[in-house]
């Protein structure tokens, strides 16, 4: 079935229908953990973005080199060497978002999406292919990560991408780790609920 | 398979050692920038260049601290002083604290800390700083209230409040004792 989806489809199934985040729930210690601002999760979810479309391109043009046995070890020798390439880039020309996420960026490493996609996709499917389903998992992540930071920095801080909206102080609750998970809960709750309806 | 699995270390590895080569000096830089600004931002009338003079400030309990002086025609109007605690609630606070020569702190800017967001990250809130300002530690007791000073402590970040104004009377005391140490 999946052999005949088009571009289009391709990269969009990645936004909606198979959303890493809010369908698929795979790599939510990231999302939980960076997304106390909007500016944050945006952050994260573009650094994911490219580290995805790069590594779904490298594995896929050597997908046919590798041996099977050895396949997971290459994964991730090549993931992680992009993430290393983020983090360099990053420090170098971002310094203040480095500071901010500086912690969650070798994590990309280990993100169920990025291996499930190089496993599920990119492994399988042409470079090309390989690339559109990079990219729509990316900003299907970067698109779910700055939803989660909206409502939690607008709830919690008063606050959307660090501007004030109002004085008085947030839920403080929505800052912190527990908001994260309720947050999310709420925002798959609502997606459900609207695919309910569609079907 | 033991063949595929060199050859795609290998080449990590060296494309890795290419963006490390090429991002060196940006990250130098960067980093050189942040200290920069910070300096800029605690010390102000300056004429000299306070990292080029730069010296070590040792503290009490052996560590040393980086203290850049600042000097307006060759004379010495205070420093910035890069201090640090460890006693916070997750990892190390950064600080670059400004002092004029008589140890009256002009102002403290946060360089680095990852205390929890929404309470500890608070340090960087005006309302918590401003109690530190034109105040200087010989005549004021710069410890949260809990403990006997006069910091109102953040509320629910009494440890990150006590870590931050450790590192402020640190610096201070560094700053004083190696000025005793001169004279």
């Amino acid at each position: 079935m999946e052999k005949t989806l088009t571009t289009r489809e391709n990269l969009l199934k990645g936004i909606f229908r198979e959303n890493p985040t809010l369908v698929l729930l795979l790599g939510c210690c990231p999302t939980l953990g960076v997304t106390s601002s909007a500016s944050n999760a945006i952050g994260m979810g573009l650094a994911t973005l490219f580290v995805l479309v790069m590594s779904n391109l490298a594995i896929s043009l050597v997908k046919n080199v590798i041996p099977d046995k050895v396949r997971i070890p290459s994964f991730i020798v090549i993931i992680a060497a992009f993430v290393t390439v983020v983090q360099l880039l990053m420090e170098a020309y971002t310094p203040a978002l480095f500071a901010q996420l500086g912690l969650f960026i070798p994590l990309i490493v280990v993100n169920c999406i990025v291996l499930g996609r190089a496993e599920a996709f990119a492994s399988r499917y042409s470079a090309g292919a390989s690339v559109i389903d990079g990219l729509g998992m990316g900003l299907g992540f970067t698109l779910a990560l700055l939803l989660l930071g909206s409502v939690r920095e607008v709830l919690g801080s008063l606050s959307w991408f660090g501007m004030k909206l109002s004085d008085s102080d947030g839920m403080l609750v929505f800052v912190l780790a527990p908001g994260a998970f309720i947050t999310l809960g709420f925002i798959i709750a609502i997606m459900n609920g609207l695919k309910k309806q569609k079907s | 398979m033991v063949i595929a699995l060199v050859v795609v270390t290998a080449v990590s590895a060296v494309a890795l050692g290419f963006v490390y080569q090429w991002t060196k000096e940006p990250i130098a830089k960067a980093r050189l920038t942040t200290q920069l600004k910070a300096i800029e931002a605690v010390m102000t009338g300056y004429d000299n260049n306070p990292v080029q003079e730069k010296f070590f400030l040792s503290t009490e309990n052996g560590d040393s601290l980086e203290c850049f002086p600042g000097k307006k025609g060759g004379t010495p109007i205070g420093v910035a002083i890069k201090a640090k605690s460890s006693k916070g609630y997750s990892g190390d606070i950064w600080l670059m604290v400004g002092l004029d020569t008589a140890g009256t702190i002009r102002n403290i800017v946060v360089i680095e800390h990852k205390e929890t967001p929404g309470l500890g990250s608070k340090m960087t809130s005006e309302k918590f700083l401003n109690q530190f300002l034109n105040t200087n530690p010989a005549v004021t007791d710069l410890r949260v209230k809990k403990d006997g000073g006069t910091i109102d402590a953040i509320s629910g970040a009494t440890i990150s409040s006590r870590a931050f104004s450790q590192a402020v009377r640190e610096a201070y005391q560094s700053y004083r004792h190696g000025k005793d140490a001169h004279h």
